[in-house]
């Protein structure tokens, strides 16, 4: 019994380091992009377009990850892009969060009217397809970063809010809320000293699920052309450019993948990670 | 000052039943409590027992005013506290505490011992609350360290004894015990109970102790309660009640309690 519990918290410190180790390189990458960046991102030189990365012979010194077929340097790129995903992750998550788990506590604690209004609210909210929902947004308000958060929030509040809502609901019937209120806690203060503490786990794993989320929906944009309107580095961007020009080189696609991939994968990993080793009730 | 510290006058509660609402217009109303008129008096441990179901807990929770009186009134030191809205309460609820059935759920999971004891005491402007913790943990026979337990590593019966730490620390006239025992094994049970009764005597505290088990109720109490589907069929002295049930439903609560065979071979 005890080896087995010893195994799946190794198991669980192994997922929370290696997330987090990823993700610090990243916030890294991001935070002094213009000093570990070999090259500036928008440079081209088209005599150096499509060189491979460093190991493949026929490489060209100092562009480490090879060029795209403008001869803009791959890794400069990708730590670029790196800005761009990782403030859609914290700012669209965050607002998202706050925005859904605020409200489904409210309506899941304290009930009645409070909560008919808001269920309704989301109710309605989910039968619009989100998809063109936010195309459409985009189109309104043009594209760009800001357009871009906004959207990601619009279109998944309502996750957070449903799952917080249903917890809320379930933790508001226990006794402790009871006992808070006999020992004279009001209403608000039980809702966030009592309530909150008992359904943050859970906000923490969405916070962070909704990060990786994030930065895939920021990719999928890119990817049509409706994220970023300048060329600035993105890596859905780089994605897209990739594409076309996969069979004479397969790095300007494979490696901006390999980045959006570790990266939502670290998200959810780091929400799961976080609950098991700082959840009192797990330990 | 009067003798007794409640009283309830008609004291009424129906909840609308949803289930055997109409499409249309409002839900049947449940009679849960129908026109209670009793009272407790300063000093004493009242029992309050009946079926599961008769009521018992919703009447507990008039008391203690986690729920609002349909009908009636309630008295709590001479004070009507049937309406009062939680502003007015507050000053009023450290003066009575509840201890709840179950202490897995009236814990809260994710606060320490300490947190759980001092919580209370804050929210009164109690001073000094670190050394009112101590005290309160060294009444229920707690070492300090026990302060920085969270809940779940707690056996039943410890936890149970953090509700009653929690319930004394505000230093209240009055306790509600809503089947403090029920989900505990017998050795822990008789720990609590000896526990609260001293207690009870050492900070002259009133208490009203709700169970659906009358041997236990019968060591701790003073004066019975008989409630049956939300009436009171019999209240009377322990003593008295034991040796001459007037209701027909507390004979068939006394003819439930096992009794010791004396004539019992053990082979
Ligand atoms: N929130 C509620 N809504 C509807 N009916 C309830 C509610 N709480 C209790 N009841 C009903 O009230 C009656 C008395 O319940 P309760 O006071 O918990 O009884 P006891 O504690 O004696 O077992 C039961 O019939 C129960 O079904
Ligand atoms: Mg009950």
């Amino acid at each position: 019994m005890a080896d087995a519990r010893m195994m799946v918290r190794r198991q669980a410190g192994a997922r929370l380091w290696l997330s987090a180790f990823w993700l610090g390189l990243v916030a890294l990458a991001a935070l002094f992009a213009p000093l570990i960046a070999p090259h500036d991102p928008l440079a081209q030189d088209l005599f150096l377009g499509r060189m491979p990365p460093f190991w493949v012979a026929g490489a060209e010194p100092g562009y480490w990850l090879g060029t795209d077929s403008l001869g803009r340097d791959v890794l400069s790129r990708l730590i670029y892009g790196a800005r761009i995903a990782l403030t859609v992750a914290l700012v669209a998550g965050a607002a998202t969060c706050v925005l859904g788990a605020g409200l489904g506590l409210m309506a899941g604690y304290m009930r009645g009217w409070v909560d008919t209004v808001i269920s309704r609210f989301i109710d309605i909210w989910m039968a619009f397809p989100p998809v063109l929902f936010s195309i459409l947004l985009i189109a309104v308000m043009g594209p760009g970063l800001i357009s871009i958060i906004i959207a990601i929030v619009i279109i998944d509040w309502t996750r957070f809010a449903r799952v917080i809502r249903a917890e809320a609901m379930g933790q508001g019937a226990m006794d402790y809320v009871a006992s808070a209120r006999v020992a004279g806690r009001g209403r608000i203060s039980t809702m966030l000293t009592e309530i909150l503490p008992n359904v943050l786990p859970t906000i923490v794993v969405l916070l962070t699920l909704e990060m990786g989320i994030a930065v895939i929906i920021e990719a999928i944009l890119s990817f049509v052309n409706l994220s970023i309107p300048t060329d600035d580095a993105t890596w859905g961007g780089m994605i897209s450019e990739g594409r076309v020009s996969i069979h004479q080189a397969w790095w300007v696609l494979v490696f901006p993948l390999i980045a959006l991939f570790l990266t939502v994968l670290a998200f959810s990993q780091l929400g799961e990670g976080l609950k098991d080793r700082y959840d009192p009730v797990l330990r | 000052m009067s003798e007794d510290l409640y009283r309830a006058e008609g004291l009424r509660l129906s909840l609308p039943d949803l289930n055997r609402k109409p499409l249309w217009g409002p839900a049947p109303r449940n009679e849960i409590l129908k026109g209670l008129d009793f009272s407790i008096r300063r000093g004493e441990i009242l029992g309050i027992v009946g079926g599961s179901g008769s009521g018992k807990s919703t009447l507990g929770r008039c008391l203690v005013r986690l729920l609002q009186p349909t009908g009636g009134r309630v008295l709590f030191d001479g004070q009507d506290i049937t309406h009062l809205d939680d502003a007015a309460l507050r000053p009023l609820r450290r003066r009575f505490q509840m201890i709840f059935q179950d202490p897995m759920s009236s814990l809260n999971p994710r606060h320490r011992v300490g947190q759980l004891i001092a919580a209370p005491l804050h929210l009164h402007g109690v001073q000094d609350v670190r050394a009112r913790v101590a005290e309160a943990l060294d009444l229920v026979g707690f070492p300090q360290e026990m302060a920085s337990r969270y809940p779940h590593e707690m056996s039943g019966g410890q936890r149970q004894r953090v509700g009653i730490a929690r319930a004394i620390a505000l230093r209240p006239d009055f306790i509600l015990a809503d089947e403090i025992v029920s989900g505990l094994d017998v050795s822990s049970q008789a720990q609590v109970l000896n526990l609260l009764e001293r207690l009870v005597k050492d900070l002259g505290l009133t208490l009203a102790f709700i169970s659906h088990d009358l041997s236990v109720i019968r060591r701790l109490c003073s004066r019975i309660m008989v409630l049956y589907q939300g009436e009171i069929v019999e209240e009377s002295e322990t003593a008295a009640l034991f040796a001459a049930p007037r209701a027909a439903y507390t004979r068939e609560l006394l003819d439930a309690i096992p009794l010791p065979d004396p004539q019992q071979v053990w082979a």
